[in-house]
């Protein structure tokens, strides 16, 4: 990924105001930074889905000025909102997200399982469930499609300790399998552990970039690695 | 292409199903609209019948005001739209599922309401082909229609009232030609019923390849 002078706009307010940044395939990238300084949009653009006013944008190979929406299907985005059917099943969401994405529906289940939800939350509408459950059955839409890059904002937001150890542990199972991750968060002290690199945003600019405490993965990785890239999709990325 | 919109059709139907929008709120609007235009028209049952074909589309238009707006709604709520725009989906076939679910919506709220006129209105149907090729053209036409304007006028301001005020009025063919064949298949009219059935389906295939073509754009204001 390579942005240079990367500016975009949120109506007439320069969300991003030139922001340079390379992120290697596999790595993962921490943004943080106060409210307001451009987390969001830098992830929202990265995603395709905020055009962008000047300077260039190349993800994954896709040239985001001349056609952002090629990127989209190659992009997890895991935002506040729950990207949820209210009124439908989590299995059913699921599956749907999966069908969309040209998933095999079965994928749904091992996502699903993958996340925590046990089995009688699955048949239930999502509106009936607790903030924590929601974002596992977000996430587990979004890494049923297997995307090469995820974009995660605020990830640990709404969810219990184990939730927030599960949140961890798929973003190291995405990098090993070689996805690559984007999160923002303002819990700095476990998001910074999980990070290979971190950068300040400031005035939708990065003003600062420091190494994060990863120790990255030499050689194969562990079993429980191994099945839990198979079970997210991600060994299919390249 | 095909596969994706019986996707985004089922899944319409399965959100459908689980609220029961169009039987539990729907429904009982146009069987009260019936009722109340009975009301109106006090005992005259002949002034009723001879009103029989406009009253019944325009009860219909009402109705898919209705589910058009829940249509347009459940791709706004949390974070859909962009979920939506991220799965990779083809717009166009975005725009024909959800015009086929609203069709079959429709046409089960035309089926409730015609038995309806047939019990409030003395109304004897003759016509039975004509009636049911016109219904399902006039339908499409409609919903061809309704899944454009439901995602644009939902990024407005005061969508609730923008979606009518553009919404019906584009229709206005597509009820002068449904009425008058409806009248001409109830035997109350004349003509050649099935001149209006030919202009009905090609207005819905205009609507239809108008509404594909701006599906892209409309998936990005939505």
């Amino acid at each position: 990924m390579e942005l240079r002078s990367t500016v975009s706009l949120l109506g007439r307010f320069p969300a991003l105001a030139g922001v340079d940044l390379d992120v290697a395939v596999g790595h993962i990238v921490l943004a943080q930074g106060p409210n307001g300084a451009g987390k969001t949009s830098l992830l929202r653009t990265c995603a395709g889905l905020m055009p962008i006013a000047s300077g260039t944008a190349t993800v994954l190979g896709c040239d985001l000025v001349a056609d952002r929406a090629s990127v989209r299907p190659l992009v997890g985005l895991l935002g506040h909102a729950t990207s949820l059917y209210d009124d439908l099943t989590v299995l059913d969401n699921v599956r749907f997200w999966a069908r969309a994405a040209g998933v095999d529906a079965v994928d749904a289940t091992a996502a699903l399982d993958r996340v925590g939800l046990v089995e009688r939350l699955r048949g239930l509408p999502v509106h009936r469930l607790s903030t924590g459950q929601r974002r596992r059955a977000s996430l587990a839409a979004m890494i049923v499609r297997r995307p090469r890059l995820w974009l995660l904002d605020e990830p640990h937001a709404g969810l219990d300790q184990a939730g927030r150890d599960l949140i961890d542990e798929l973003v190291e199972s995405a990098a090993v399998a070689g996805a690559t991750v984007i999160f923002a968060s303002h819990e700095l002290d476990r998001a910074v552990a999980v990070a290979d690199r971190v950068i300040t945003i400031t005035g939708g600019v990065v003003s600062h970039e420091t190494d994060g405490g990863r120790q990255r993965r030499v050689g194969a990785a562990t079993a429980t690695t191994a099945t839990t890239a198979a079970t997210i999709g991600a060994s299919d990325v390249p | 292409m095909f596969r994706e919109t019986l996707l985004v059709c089922g899944k319409d139907l399965r959100l459908e199903m689980r609220t029961r929008v169009a039987l539990h709120h729907v429904m009982p609007f146009v069987l009260a609209v019936v009722m109340l235009f009975a009301f109106a028209l006090d005992a005259d049952t002949a002034a009723l019948r001879k009103a029989t074909s406009g009253l019944f589309w325009v009860t219909v238009l009402f109705a898919a005001t209705l589910l058009v707006q829940r249509s347009a709604a459940v791709e706004r709520a949390d974070g859909i739209g962009d979920a939506l725009r991220l799965s990779g989906l083809n717009p166009a076939s975005l725009y024909l599922g959800k015009t086929l679910a609203l069709i079959a919506q429709l046409l089960a709220v035309e089926v409730a309401l015609g038995m309806a006129v047939v019990v409030f209105y003395d109304v004897r149907p003759r016509g039975a082909l004509l009636l049911a090729v016109v219904a399902v053209l006039s339908t499409l036409a409609i919903a061809a229609v309704g899944s454009i304007y439901g995602p644009l006028a939902g990024g407005m301001k005061g969508r609730e009232t923008v979606l009518p005020l553009l919404f019906l009025p584009v229709l206005a063919p597509v009820l002068l030609g449904a009425s008058r064949a409806f009248e001409i298949a109830l035997g109350r009219g004349v003509g050649n019923g099935w001149s209006w059935a030919a202009l009905l389906g090609l207005l819905a295939a205009i609507y239809l390849v108008v509404g594909v073509a701006t599906s892209g754009p409309l998936l990005e204001e939505a």
